[in-house]
Formats: C-alpha cells, sequence, structure tokens
C-alpha cells in the first residue's frame, strides 16, 4: 500500500490566508498513487480549505499543487482529472439518478448509449439497483444518495476522488456500513482517495495513512498505528479519545516523576520521547494488579465507576485527583466492587513521552 | 362540524364574502341585458355577442401583447440583475434591494406623473437640454415605446424578486459540484442554475404578465391614450357608458383569457418537478 507506489500529487508550502489569517500553512505533503489518505482534524483547522484547494475551487495563496510532476494551481477545477464528493453530496435534485451518473460524461460529449453503460456498470458496482436509473435523487434514501453521488465522481475515471466529510450527517449505523463500503470501492477501483473527517474513528478504519491536522498546519503524519501508537503531540494524543495523561518531568535517567501521582515513574524505553513532557498510556495497557510487582508501574486507587463499551468495559479509577482510564474486553472483565481500593499499573514500554503541543 | 372545519370558518366566510362574492357578480352580471343594474333580469347571452362583433380585440390583444412584451424585457433586465444580487454584489445587494424597494413606498401614479414631468416638452430632460444646448427634441411621451418602458419600471420589482430568490436557491455546492465534474460556466449555467433557478423565474413571469395585463395607467398618463388596453375599456364601460353588464363580460373574457395562459404555463412549466417535489 502506502509508500509501494509513486507520488501521485505533491503540494509544496501549500498556503492559504483569508484577510491575514492562515487556514492552510505552509503544509507540504505527499500523497501516493492509489492510496486512501485522510486527513483528520477538528472543525477550523483547515482541512476543508485543504481539500478545496486541491480540488481547484480555491486559489493557493502560496506554494503548489503538482499532480505527477505538473503544476496544476492555475488549472481550474473543471479542468482537472479529479473529483470531489461533497459534505451535502451536492446531486442535481431536477435529474434522474441515471443523469446525475452521466453528468460528467454528457459533459465531455459521450454519446447516450455509451453513458448509461458506464451508469449502469458503476450502479452494479455500487449495488445500486438497476431500476434506479429514472428515479429521481429526491426520492431514494440517504445511503443511496451517497452511492450514486460517489458513482456520479467516478464516472469520468478521475485520477484523484475528493472526499469532504460526506457521511458526517448520516446515523451511526448507516455510517459505518458505508465506512467500510467506500474502503471496499477503494479496494476495487485502486484510485487515490484523498478524505477528510474531524473523525479519527472514521479515518482509523479506512485509510491507509493519515494526516492530523491542527490550525492549518498538518502535526503528524502516518499510518493509523502509527497515530494510534506513537502520536507525536498532546494534541494527537487526546484526539483519538480516552487516554491516560500525566504531566511529568526526567528525574534521573529512566526515571520519570509526576505531580498529580505519588513515586516515582519507569520511563518508556530512551529515544521515545521529549524529557518533559506528557506520559500517555492508553486505557487497553493499563492492567489491574493482583501484587505491585506485576506491572513495571503501579498506582493504588479506588475504582470509581464502570461503563459498557459494547466489547469492551471501561473502568475510571481514582488516585488523589487524577481519573485513569481503564480497558478490558468483555470476557475479561474486572471482578471488583465499586469504592473497592484497587492496584493498577502498565509495562514502561506500552507508554510513551509527548511534548506538550 | 369537524373541529377543524370549525376553526376555517371565519377564514372561509372572509374568503366567501371578500373573494368569491364580487368575482360571482361580475360573472352574474356579464350575463345581464345591456345597461341593466340588478342580477335578477333575463340571463343573456347579449354582452358576449356585443364584444364579438366590436373591435374590442385590438384592445386585448395590446393588452396581451404589451403585457408579453414587459416579461420579455424585465426577464432581460432582472436575471442579470438577480444574479449580482445573489453571487455578485456579496454585502452590497441589501442596498440594491432597497433601491429597488423604495420607489414601491410611493403610489403608482404618482410616479408615473414623475416621469410625466420628465419626459414632457420643456420639462425635466427636455427643458434642461433646450436651455444648455438651445435644442428643442421630440418628446417621447404619448407613444407606444414610453407605454412599454412606464410598464417595465412599474413591474421591474414583481420579477426581479421572486427570481432572486429562486436563484438564491441554487446551492452554491451543487453549482461546484458541476464544474467540478468538468461543465463549462455555461453549461453550469445551462444545466445547473436555470433549471435550478426556474420556478422564481415562472413565478416572476406569471405575477408580472397577470400585472401587466391589467394595466391601465401607464397607457392613460404616460402613453396619453394613444392605445386603449383591455382594462380601460372595462373602466369606460363601467363609468362613462354606465354598461355594467358590457363591463362585466369584458372583465369575464380577460379573466379566462388570462387563466387560460397561466394554466397552459403552469401546465408547461412544473413547479413541483423544478423543486425536487416529484
Amino acid at each position: 500500500m502506502a509508500g509501494q507506489n509513486g507520488v501521485i500529487l505533491y503540494l509544496k508550502g501549500l498556503t492559504k490566508t483569508f484577510s491575514g489569517h492562515a487556514a492552510v500553512d505552509n503544509i507540504d505533503l505527499e500523497i501516493y498513487e492509489g492510496e486512501l489518505f485522510t486527513i483528520v482534524g477538528p472543525s477550523g483547522s483547515g482541512k476543508t480549505t485543504l481539500l478545496r484547494m486541491l480540488a481547484g475551487m480555491e486559489a493557493p495563496s502560496a506554494g503548489d499543487i503538482i499532480l505527477r510532476g505538473e503544476r496544476i494551481n492555475d488549472i481550474p477545477a473543471n479542468r482537472r482529472p479529479t473529483c470531489m464528493v461533497f459534505q451535502s453530496l451536492a446531486l442535481f435534485p431536477h435529474k434522474e439518478v441515471g443523469a446525475n451518473i452521466e453528468f460528467s460524461l454528457k459533459i465531455r460529449g459521450v454519446d447516450k448509449a455509451a453513458r448509461k453503460r458506464r451508469a449502469l456498470e458503476l450502479m452494479a458496482l455500487l449495488r445500486l439497483p438497476e431500476a434506479y436509473y429514472r428515479r429521481s435523487v429526491t426520492r431514494i434514501s440517504g445511503g443511496e444518495r451517497q452511492r450514486v453521488a460517489l458513482a456520479r465522481a467516478l464516472a469520468f475515471d478521475p485520477e484523484i476522488l475528493f472526499f469532504d466529510e460526506p457521511l458526517s450527517a448520516l446515523d451511526y449505523k448507516l455510517r459505518k456500513t458505508l465506512e467500510k463500503e467506500l474502503k471496499d470501492i477503494h479496494r476495487e477501483t485502486r484510485k487515490t482517495f484523498v478524505y477528510i473527517t474531524h473523525s479519527l474513528e472514521e479515518a482509523m478504519v479506512m485509510s491507509d495513512r493519515i494526516g492530523v491536522m491542527r490550525s492549518g498546519k498538518l502535526v503528524q503524519i502516518g499510518t493509523p498505528q502509527e497515530i494510534y501508537g506513537t502520536p507525536n503531540c498532546r494534541f494527537v494524543s487526546e484526539f483519538i479519545g480516552d487516554v491516560n495523561m500525566l504531566p511529568v518531568t526526567t528525574v534521573a535517567p529512566g526515571r520519570l516523576a509526576s505531580k498529580d501521582i505519588p513515586g516515582e515513574i519507569v520511563a518508556p524505553p530512551a529515544a521515545n520521547g521529549p524529557s518533559e513532557g506528557f506520559l500517555v498510556v492508553r486505557p487497553e495497557f493499563v492492567r489491574f494488579l493482583s501484587a505491585p510487582g506485576e506491572a513495571d508501574n503501579h498506582v493504588v486507587g479506588r475504582l470509581y465507576n464502570e461503563y459498557a463499551l459494547g466489547s469492551r468495559i471501561q473502568y475510571q479509577v481514582r488516585v488523589g485527583e487524577q481519573v485513569f482510564v481503564v480497558e478490558k474486553l468483555r470476557h475479561e472483565a474486572f471482578q471488583g466492587r465499586l469504592d473497592q481500593e484497587v492496584t493498577i499499573g502498565w509495562d514502561a514500554a506500552d507508554s510513551i513521552v509527548v511534548a506538550d503541543t | 362540524m369537524s373541529s377543524g372545519l370549525k376553526t376555517a370558518l371565519p377564514v372561509i366566510v372572509f374568503l366567501l364574502i371578500g373573494f368569491a362574492a364580487p368575482l360571482l357578480a361580475v360573472i352574474g352580471f356579464s350575463f345581464m341585458p345591456p345597461r341593466t343594474f340588478t342580477l335578477d333580469g333575463e340571463p343573456t347571452f347579449e354582452n358576449y355577442v356585443t364584444i364579438y362583433d366590436s373591435t374590442t380585440y385590438i384592445s386585448l390583444l395590446w393588452s396581451l401583447g404589451l403585457a408579453a412584451a414587459t416579461v420579455v424585457i424585465l426577464i432581460l433586465i432582472c436575471y442579470p440583475v438577480a444574479y449580482g444580487m445573489v453571487r455578485v454584489f456579496g454585502r452590497w445587494s441589501s442596498l440594491v434591494t432597497i433601491l429597488f424597494v423604495v420607489p414601491l413606498f410611493v403610489s403608482e401614479n404618482v410616479r408615473l406623473y414623475g416621469w410625466l414631468l420628465f419626459f414632457i416638452k420643456n420639462g425635466v430632460l427636455l427643458g434642461t437640454i433646450k436651455a444648455f444646448f438651445d435644442v428643442d427634441l421630440e418628446s417621447v411621451l404619448f407613444t407606444r415605446g414610453i407605454i412599454l418602458f412606464g410598464m417595465v419600471y412599474v413591474y421591474l420589482p414583481f420579477m426581479l424578486f421572486p427570481m432572486t430568490l429562486g436563484m438564491s436557491m441554487v446551492p452554491n455546492e451543487t453549482r461546484e459540484a458541476a464544474l467540478d465534474l468538468g461543465a463549462s460556466r455555461w453549461q453550469v449555467f445551462r444545466e445547473v442554475e436555470l433549471p435550478l433557478s426556474m420556478p422564481g423565474m415562472v413565478i416572476g413571469c406569471l405575477l408580472t404578465f397577470v400585472l401587466a395585463v391589467g394595466a391601465i395607467a401607464e397607457a392613460k398618463v404616460l402613453g396619453g391614450q394613444q392605445v386603449i388596453p383591455i382594462a380601460h375599456d372595462i373602466e369606460i364601460a363601467f363609468t362613462y357608458a354606465q354598461n355594467w353588464p358590457l363591463g362585466a363580460a369584458l372583465s369575464v373574457l380577460l379573466m379566462v383569457v388570462v387563466a387560460t395562459l397561466v394554466l397552459l404555463a403552469l401546465r408547461r412549466f412544473d413547479l413541483d418537478r423544478f423543486l425536487g417535489r416529484r
């Protein structure tokens, strides 16, 4: 997957300023042929502006967009070999499903029979019933509209497809289904997909690589594994969801101390982060211990509450003012009473230290 | 009686008295003997025969023709203005809106007399030219062209605002999507903007056409009775001629012609389909 193929899209110092404020701030990025790259960030992080520049709907203030070695900054959207699936989908409400899908082909002067052949082929790929060809797009369900929008974007065989949070308006169950479906379509078509979302969970499910965006900058780029396992700053670690985070300083080689818990902490293996910052331990790496020696680090606290998360159970353990989050698979549930004193711990290798940004 | 009907009763009574009754009275009078003033005479088609035998069709054609011309000219003027108000002017568009709305606060007749003073011989325009350049130009008043000008001027807001509304209903993303799929600006216009802004346009056209067919003041004030529109004929029948049944028959004729045209237009342009409701 990532890295095996050549670079299809290269962004060099890409910047967009709106009345002095940089919405997109000097971004360098290489997107590889055939990968599903997701840009994830909170609202206002500039991800939509970035995508609009890539699609040709916004002109960059500075920097270059290079598609297969060719600078495309000044090529308007209608002459770029790329296509966008909008958040609102932006289907043509006055046209039928078939006419929506065929739009780009009609524009390019493809004859009627060939157009219809292509539309039906795409409808089959996206599992839309053939009878829908003549149906108004206002009379199909949200999930079906999603598929029509994707089929419409695929029709003229663009080199890159951009997605602007197309699933954000759908309910949870449908979103989960379509996330997987989209990944399947990506596999089938082998096209380059660039996807933006504010949900890292969504990004994790689908992406080959993820870029985390904050205030117009890409703060970390990596595979879902890298982003999850080795976030490079506090922002990225927190963005993923529940996480245990302690402010720490190095007190001796390999030893850390935190003002929030008593005692010293065994630091993660060397060259794993700055000497001062935040210790990050994912909830699934924290264990309930029957003896303090069972893990490199341990703390004693009180079991405050537990939450069922479906296949997992989450526990909250209070250690003084600090709250630790522990997660267990359901079949490994911890048998304990609320308010019971518990010892929890983690191994140094399962923790990392990140900078406070 | 259901509670819904009870609640609706005041409105129903109001509509019956306020709208249906006068209309029925006019229709009733059109079948009364000429120059009678009651509705209890022997019904007759005499008034319609009179109209058929007269030259009334000339007035009717003038009214329809002027109204149609007004609509066409208004489309040409208002489309670019509406486009500007929705897509170009930005925050200035509210100022433009105010400029077009303010004249509506003044009565139509007063505004037309204003134009009269402006265009009249030795008036604002010609008087000024004469004073400065010493040339004596012919006034454009009392011509057919100035009647059309007056109608376009008076009915402009009734075309502009529905059109602006229709155009603002075209989502920006839909236009961008068409562009992104490879459409040129012209293709975006033809394939997306025009069909999607059609409801506003159709409503504007129907509104201005129906209003303009009944226009009378423009021909009287600016046109100096160069042209007698059908509404003028109706007025004469009801007033000077004291022939209510003839006036009523003319009114019914006008209503039937306009209603037929409007219904034909509505069948051709299905508003629901434009709005994507079907």
